[in-house]
């Protein structure tokens, strides 16, 4: 059968754990407080991967756990109690409180289901406790964004309402925008899972169809579809063409006539065709290689490929889910390698073999690579930009086709190429 | 279990990387589950290094577990030494992988490998980065010198004059993620070989692991910075009888004093008295008239315990400023911060909570503060001029241009570092002073920007809201007035001074008389 060929690998990874999605999560949701119950270690990986300092006091913290704790777990339980507490004093204005297990909480079995339950009995009518893993060795970078909403599921109030409900934190402009345009084409009701106000949580039921925003997002439309609800299959909403076929699903799902889903669309093609037109000029021909980090690099690599004309070397991805990919995969041209799982050293000698124009990778990675001469663009970036939607196609291929309009900029004055020869002869 | 926001320490296994990722031929094995890769970051984005740092992360995940996690750390030893075909091999865990404890050093040293393997223990539920990274430092040493450890100790640190060649010593302690660590070698390289000293091992910066076992082949061992070297400097002392100077060469007096001791340590005869005030602009230009304005400056000083107290010292002695505040979050080196501040008849503040420095910072009213980078933020929210003196590590304490914290050139860095921002904090003086000249246009920003927050309105007295009280006190508006026309920088501080003297004295309503009489009162 033709299509991509999908290959797996296994070994050491240089890929984010789940706690890092609270970098996006805790923004869209300003009552919400995230609680890393773990270490030193998650704790400073919350602040580096962040990347900047904090300006204010943080709505994410962590309860590091200290050798007494790890001495007794009813001890424990006592001490997550207070720290939560102590918390909630300082922040009255927090209505959500997420536990977020990590890789030593779970090591240990702290119970933190438990922990929430307790805690709600004694908050109730406060702050809401919810809780779930952000562990490494459970998750990886996005999944714990999965996770978070996954814990919000069972919380959401029932209705069969007839309603479109988009999943997968975005941007406030870019929902904006998005429910603007499904108005437009005709749906009614539209809301968002996560909400901008914690407590303002969307109902779920029969008539709800859900749109993922996000290909992450696996644990929670499961969750989603054992309430009732239907959960669509399309291309994600990554270029004009992704966008488009996403928001013609939801069309579709609602019976919409086909010329009005035109009518609103065709005009936002066309300006993202001429928006496409200069970066697909910088990118077309080039090679790019995706390494494995936020899931996003299949919709990332059928967009580069079908918009941008670029070549694909190889598309890695920490995890492959088959079926809510099916409409990905199906665009990606046949035979391209799709690389589920990671062994970042033979991986490096293959993006070294293969030479590519252009890296998508993770942090740690960007600069060494540079200094080899590859070109690279941060993983982490995509996750933080609003790239969704048919509005946002340019700006989306303007994120690959900086690096590379960059290094013509600069390459001949760092590089003078001969000793005689004056750079701007 | 401590609720923490941030934290100014990594976990110790990062002060390993650290040491690793300084030397060559050296690779780091560690059993850790895949999110602490996150740690490259530190190095490749903000030392910005071309290099990953050499080290291998088993990742295991939670299917690892019930299975043979110790054959997994075997495997990830055994492609890490094929690969990168190491010199030595250090082999350690994070947190998550004490609490399975599969002891992998042990497991690495069972492996009958050739390279000598370290096996790390660093409890990462007791200890942080630096006594991680300390803890290395010393291990690797005491691993590749043991065998040449003398059975009767015979060190003599003057034997370079009978044997017809210069006196030589190491530089121990400077470190990845240091801080000014790079430019601080070649400062203090510069130094020494004027004084006719050569320098002979570098470790762990750019050292490898010839250059580690010929460290007793020196005179003398230059602690330079004790966080990471001072346990490496006192086991070479004790089983090599080599002595270490330590003095940190930070700021002219001290610059002077290192001088000293290494020379007499030596035998060598100590260097001019005047030698600083002909190498350094530090001290004329703190002698000069337009640095009178200096005098009593308030500071607040906050850092690793290297730079504190090197800052304190410099503050005091040579800038001619007040310090108002001295505190570290480096628990290891509470003592002589403790003895420093006292001796400024100040209570030194031993903290790891950053919101604690910042209410003291807010409490001691400081015209400057000295810190790291959340210090920095802290000071900008309350409208105060900070410079940076100390790691954690940001990418803008990795400059392109020389600027060592060490020796004379240090010192004129320092001078221009901590300086300026008070110049910046003058203007920002000035246009509270003028705004309501006609010339004035608003809008009008200086470097602090509006981005000061509720902080700096309360402080700068920009905002003409008065600040409530309890409700008891009424301030006239002839006293408002005269509040107005004192410093942004101590205007708060004088506002609760008042009040509190108006409620000790019984007075509800403050005038300019009042609060003339309460600056009577409280520097009396």
């Amino acid at each position: 059968m033709a299509g991509p060929t999908l290959l797996k690998e296994s070994g050491p990874r240089e890929v984010f754990c789940g706690l890092t999605s609270i970098v996006w999560l805790h923004r869209r949701m300003p009552d919400a407080f995230f609680l890393v119950v773990g270490s030193r270690t998650c704790a400073h990986l919350i602040q580096s991967a962040a990347g900047v300092m904090i300006f204010a006091e943080p709505r994410f913290g962590t309860a590091i756990l200290s050798e007494r704790d790890l001495a007794g777990l009813a001890d424990a339980h006592d001490e997550l109690d207070r720290v939560c507490k102590e918390l909630l004093q300082r922040r009255p204005e927090i209505r959500t409180l997420f536990l977020v297990g990590s890789c030593p909480s779970e090591v240990i079995k702290l119970d933190l289901a438990r922990a929430a339950e307790r805690l709600n009995v004694e908050l109730v009518g406060r702050v809401r406790v919810v809780n779930y893993s952000g562990s490494g060795i459970e998750t990886t970078f996005t999944q714990g964004e999965d996770g978070a909403l996954a814990a919000l599921v069972p919380l959401l109030p029932a209705s069969d309402e007839r309603q479109l409900l988009m999943v997968g934190t975005l941007a406030d402009a870019v929902e904006d925008r998005l429910t603007h345009l499904f108005k437009r084409i005709g749906i009614e009701t539209i809301s968002s899972l996560p909400p901008r106000q914690s407590t303002d949580l969307p109902a779920v039921g029969t008539g709800t169809t859900v749109l993922l925003t996000q290909p992450f997002l696996t644990e929670t439309a499961r969750l989603l579809r054992d309430r009732g609800a239907t959960v669509l299959t399309a291309p994600f909403p990554l270029g004009a063409e992704g966008s488009r076929r996403w928001m013609e699903a939801a069309a579709a799902a609602f019976h919409l006539p086909d010329e009005r889903v035109a009518t609103v669309l065709d005009p936002l093609m066309d300006r993202a065709r001429s928006a496409l037109a200069p970066h697909r000029a910088v990118l077309e021909g080039k090679r790019i290689f995706l390494l494995p980090e936020s899931q996003l690099e299949l919709p990332l690599a059928r967009f580069l490929q079908r918009e941008c004309g670029m070549e694909l070397v190889e598309v890695g991805t920490p995890y492959l889910n088959r079926e809510q990919m099916a409409a990905e995969l199906a665009l990606l041209p046949d035979d391209t390698p799709v690389m589920e799982g990671q062994h970042v050293e033979q991986q490096l000698d293959r993006v070294r073999a293969s030479q590519p124009d252009l890296v998508v990778c993770g942090m740690g990675l960007a600069n060494p690579l540079e200094a080899e001469g590859i070109a690279t663009k941060w993983s982490i970036e995509l996750v933080f930009s609003p790239i969704h939607g048919i509005d946002q196609a340019g700006d989306l291929a303007e994120l690959f086709s900086r690096p590379l309009r960059r290094r013509q900029l600069i390459r001949p004055g760092l590089h003078p190429s001969s000793p005689d020869h004056p750079v701007h002869a | 279990m401590q609720l923490t926001l941030w934290t100014y320490e990594g976990p110790p296994h990062v002060g390993a990387m650290r040491i690793a990722a300084s030397m060559r031929g050296v690779h780091y094995v560690l059993h850790a589950p895949q999110g602490d890769t996150y740690a490259d970051l530190l190095f490749t984005m903000i030392e910005r290094r071309g290099q990953r740092p050499p080290v291998t992360y088993t990742t295991f995940q939670a299917r690892d577990l019930g299975g043979d996690t110790a054959e997994l750390v075997k495997r990830h030893v055994r492609e890490a030494v094929d690969r990168f075909q190491p010199d030595a091999l250090l082999v350690g865990e994070s947190c998550t992988a004490e609490l399975i404890q599969d002891q992998p050093g042990a497991l690495a040293q069972g492996m009958g490998l050739t390279m000598p393997v370290v096996n790390l223990e660093l409890p990462a539920y007791s200890k942080k980065e630096n006594w991680g990274a300390a803890e290395t430092f010393y291990q690797l040493v005491r691993n590749l010198l043991k065998t040449q450890v003398p059975t009767e100790v015979e060190h003599d640190p003057k034997s370079w004059q009978n044997q017809g060649r210069r006196p030589r010593v190491n530089l121990l302690g400077p470190s990845l993620l240091g801080f000014r660590c790079r430019d601080d070698v070649l400062e203090v390289q510069k130094l020494l070989t004027m004084h006719g000293i050569d320098v002979g091992v570098v470790a762990p910066l750019e050292a490898d692991i010839d250059d580690l076992k010929r460290i007793p082949d020196a005179d003398l061992n230059v602690c330079l910075y004790p966080e990471i070297a001072e346990s490496t400097c006192s086991w070479l002392e004790r089983n090599f009888g080599m002595p270490f100077s330590r003095t940190v060469p930070i700021g002219v007096g001290a610059t002077h004093d290192f001088l000293v001791e290494v020379h007499s340590l030596l035998g060598l005869e100590s260097p001019a008295p005047d030698e600083g005030y002909r190498r350094s602009r530090l001290p004329w230009y703190s002698e000069s008239v337009d640095s009178t304005y200096l005098t009593g400056k308030r500071v607040f000083i906050f850092g690793d315990g290297t730079h504190a107290l090197a800052a304190a010292r410099i503050c005091s002695e040579e800038l001619g400023f007040t310090v108002v505040g001295l505190g570290t979050y480096s628990r290891e080196m509470a003592r002589p911060v403790r003895a420093a501040a006292k001796a400024l008849g100040l209570e030194a503040l031993i903290c790891d909570d950053y919101l604690a420095v910042e209410a003291a910072m807010e409490e001691a009213a400081p015209e400057l503060v000295l810190g790291t980078q959340m210090e920095r933020h802290s000071a900008k929210r309350l409208g105060i001029p900070c410079a940076v003196i100390s790691t954690p590590m940001h990418v803008q304490d990795v400059p392109a241009r020389m600027s060592p914290q060490m020796g004379w050139e240090g010192a004129n860095v320092i001078f221009d570092d901590w300086v300026h921002p008070l110049m910046m904090g003058l203007e920002e003086h000035l246009i509270g002073m003028f705004r309501h000249d006609f010339e004035f246009v608003d809008g009008h920003q200086s470097h602090l920007g509006h981005t000061g927050g509720a902080g700096a309105a309360d402080h700068s007295g920009l905002s003409d809201i008065p600040e409530k009280g309890d409700g008891t006190l009424h301030w006239t508006e002839d006293g408002e007035a005269e509040l107005k026309k004192i410093p942004f920088f101590v205007r708060g501080k004088v506002r609760r001074n008042t009040e509190a003297y108006a409620r000790d004295v019984g007075c509800r309503e403050i005038s300019s008389e009042t609060l003339y009489d309460a600056k009577a009162h409280f520097t009396a």
